[in-house]
């Protein structure tokens, strides 16, 4: 090939990329407009113009907050530590087994066993904490309970995933070095797997911990417990200097949270 | 006779470990008792729950079609429109809150509103956000744009950050432009990862809509809420079903997409 | 003693890996295992310890027939063969120490294997075998911290704490230098001796094989292409195990580098 048609070769390529390029942008955007328009067919207009007006006057009554009210907030941020820890404690207990039966070097069963591991992940990914948290409110009755079920519930699937995938990447030879010294299944997952996988393990639990102690600061909006009930209830009676107060304190337990659990990854990993 | 015992890498010290065992346990029996349940209510909830059950296997698409039909539309529109909007517009929060190409006080600022970004959950975002702009959709849209431009800015960050240096003075020494030296340097280095974490993000905002619906801020939430305040199971149990499917179907083909791209 | 009849293995849909091969192991024999990559070395010894399943053929070691067992004679069987790997193989994250116990596995119940409670008989071992291997120092070092040579030392103190009638070794000095792989060669040799015990030594390095064990096989394609001593071994075998090659050491070689 001479170099002239190797060199229009190379220009309709990159011509040919472009045109793709564009045309997804411009398919998107198209789709975008049209979502736009569809999505705004209920918006009332005039509610969002004055959006200023209203931020204003928001303001000036959250403002200041009503500092005496945290008194009454000690009991329920207690609550919301104990629902994210026993929460993920209940997360963990269950992902367990099922991240073991949904690894492909560990599943008793590719076939039979592994979908069903894998569709138990996925259910409890796609569905949100706090729908848990409304669906185990209506059997349970409100409560903590109904909070350390919908966070344990949302935990299994993030925490199996992150798991199951860990087990997947080991190194395969260990293992293979464990069987050959007669080793039983259990006892070559307490020697071969675990050590291997522990501190991704360790990771993974202290991350979804600092995620729940986010999710279980609003699960008392629907009545799971802690201090969202008392967000809830100022909201309904529109106490806007106790709602700043909540906000703040959630705000500071979250940056708290993440502080701790970074320190803690470096203390256990390192 | 050779004695042995297993050494601890992670506490060496059997003392600070049998006292961290033992504060873990009184821990979890001082949390595990504050857990008062009502057995009673439990009981009565068991029935429900059993109802409940038997309805997500038997779900009702029929009755509350339009609703149901409503609702999905109002969280696909408002997960489109708020990914490509908080998309675009982290684009230059990543950008400026990147150490490395940006100046100190516009660094400040943007680091500042990508922390309280990815710090407020969606949900008492959307709280105020309907306060401010009254029920429906666009508070939603607000809400996801808001936390997308959190999500994705940190990751543009970090991502732009980390890249390779000697690529960057490179074009710099060319005599490129500020604009120029990020189309050309940056930009490549950095467009396969974000493109990834797009459709990711994506995802995560089908789901979030889902929930914001219950504190007023439109979509599916809304309309599961009201099926199971109306005690309408087998309705709430195909809401749920949905969910699941289409979030199973937006990882798939997300998943499908990165590979392509890559 | 180790007798293999008409063994044969074939993957699933692929070509036959191993195909009717039969050999006899008295004790105390070290065996070098030669051939090009793909003839089915490592294939042969798994079949042996049944990490992989052979197709059919029996394998029997001292009377015992292990092609049929049941998974959980299978696993009790594994005791009596150690195992050495290329890369070693051990868990990185455990101590020296619990990976040459966990060569005790077999002989253990769960509880006892995961408190780390081992008897004592066996603790003392561990340490006269890693007094032997030349690591008492470093028994409670983690197993990541130490050198290539070391570690594989503490493989072979591993497969010792089995106190096996076999030792099958898989490529003992591919990752090595050729001065360690020295030492560990002469190492797994010398504790052959000294404990009368057959191994089966899976090698890429002819001279090697050749300066360290008693009998040399050469597996080609699937076939036993060659089974004698060492000293045997010349130019000729060498093409029939290998295929053409300027097998001369000397200079002559220099211009046929393209291979």
């Amino acid at each position: 090939m001479d170099q002239l048609t190797q060199h229009t070769l190379w220009q309709s390529n990159i011509r040919r990329k472009n045109w793709l390029v564009w045309g997804t942008c411009f398919v998107l955007a198209l789709l975008t407009v049209y979502c736009w328009s569809i999505m705004n067919k209920d918006t009332i207009w005039e509610f969002v113009y004055d959006a200023p007006e209203q931020g204003a006057d928001l303001v000036s009554r959250m403002f200041p907050p009503d500092w005496f009210y945290i008194n009454k907030l000690y009991k329920a941020l207690w609550d919301t530590i104990n629902i994210a820890t026993l929460g993920t404690l209940l997360g963990l207990i269950i992902a367990l087994p099922v991240a073991f039966l949904a690894a492909r070097n560990t599943t008793p069963s590719v076939l039979f066993v592994r979908p069903i591991a894998l569709f138990i992940i996925a259910a409890s990914r796609s569905i949100n904490s706090l729908i848990w948290a409304l669906l185990l409110v209506m059997i349970l009755g409100p409560g903590i309970l109904a909070g350390v079920l919908a966070i344990g519930l949302r935990s299994v699937g993030f925490i199996a995933k992150l798991f199951y995938e860990s087990i997947e990447e080991i190194n395969a030879t260990s293992v293979e070095a464990i069987e050959s010294t007669g080793a039983s299944r259990f006892q070559v997952i307490n020697y071969a797997i675990i050590p291997q996988v522990l501190p991704a393990f360790l990771g993974v639990i202290i991350f979804r911990w600092d995620i729940n102690i986010r999710e279980s600061t609003i699960l008392g909006l629907v009545g799971a417990g802690g201090i969202g009930l008392f967000l809830s209830s100022s909201l309904n009676v529109l106490a806007w200097p106790q709602v700043t107060l909540i906000i703040v304190v959630i705000l500071a337990t979250v940056i708290v949270s993440e502080f701790l659990s970074a320190k803690v990854r470096a203390l256990l990993i390192g | 006779m050779r004695h042995w015992e297993r050494p601890h890498y992670i506490v060496a010290s059997k003392f600070w470990r049998l006292s961290l065992w033992l504060l873990f346990f009184v821990y979890l029996v001082i949390g595990i008792g504050s857990i008062d349940v009502n057995w009673t209510r439990v009981y009565e909830g068991l029935e429900r729950g059993s109802n409940f059950l038997s309805a997500f296997l038997h779900p009702d698409f029929i009755t509350r079609s339009n609703d149901i039909y409503a609702g999905i539309l109002e969280s696909l529109t408002i997960t489109v429109t708020s990914t490509v909007a908080g998309i675009l517009l982290s684009i230059p929060f990543g950008i400026g809150a990147a150490r490395n190409i940006s100046i100190k006080p516009i660094y400040l600022f943007c680091r500042a509103f990508i922390a309280v970004s990815r710090s407020m959950q969606e949900v008492i975002v959307a709280i105020f956000l309907v306060a401010l702009f009254g029920f429906g959709a666009f508070a939603g849209f607000l809400t996801l744009t808001y936390a997308t431009i959190g999500f994705l800015g940190k990751l543009l960050a970090e991502e732009i950050e980390g890249i390779d240096r000697k690529q960057l003075e490179a074009i710099k020494s060319t005599g490129a432009s500020w604009l120029q030296s990020i189309h050309m340097a940056i930009w490549p280095q950095v467009m396969p990862r974000m493109v990834g974490l797009s459709f990711y993000r994506f995802d995560i905002n089908f789901r979030e809509s889902a929930v914001i619906g219950i504190v007023g801020a439109g979509g599916i939430g809304a309309t599961l809420n009201t099926a199971i305040d109306r005690y309408e199971y087998d309705s709430a149990g195909a809401i749920l079903l949905l969910i699941i499917i289409i979030v199973m179907i937006c990882e798939y083909l997300s998943g499908w997409i990165r590979k392509w791209i890559s | 003693m180790l007798k293999i009849e008409h063994l044969k293995k074939q993957y699933k849909k692929g070509p036959l890996v191993l195909n009717d091969i039969n050999l006899e192991i008295p004790e105390g024999q070290i065996v070098g295992l030669i051939g090009p990559s793909g003839a089915g070395k490592s294939t042969l010894i798994r079949c042996i310890n049944r990490l992989i399943k052979p197709s059919s053929g029996s394998i029997s070691l001292d009377g015992t027939n292990l092609s049929e067992a049941s998974p959980k004679k299978i696993r009790q069987q594994r005791r009596y063969i150690g195992m050495i790997f290329q890369e070693y193989a051990l868990v990185e994250r455990l101590s020296v120490m619990e990976n040459v116990l966990s060569g005790r596995l077999g002989y253990l119940s769960f509880w006892q294997s995961f408190t780390r409670r081992y008897p004592q008989k066996d603790i003392d071992n561990a340490f006269d075998y890693l007094q032997r291997v030349g690591l008492i120092d470093h028994a409670n070092k983690r197993a990541d911290e130490l050198s290539g040579g070391q570690r594989q030392r503490v493989g072979i103190a591993r497969a010792l704490a089995q106190d096996p009638r076999l030792l099958l070794v898989d490529e003992p000095t591919a990752s090595l230098d050729p001065k360690t792989s020295r030492q560990i060669m002469r190492l797994i040799q010398s504790i052959c001796r000294e404990k009368g015990l057959p191994a089966i030594i899976n090698i890429h390095d002819v001279p090697l094989a050749m300066q360290f064990v008693d009998r040399i096989i050469g597996l080609q394609g699937g076939d036993i292409v060659f089974d004698g001593q060492a000293s045997e071994l010349n130019e000729q075998v060498l093409t029939r195990i290998y295929g053409d090659e300027d097998w001369q050491p000397a200079d002559e070689q220099q211009d046929k580098g393209d291979d």
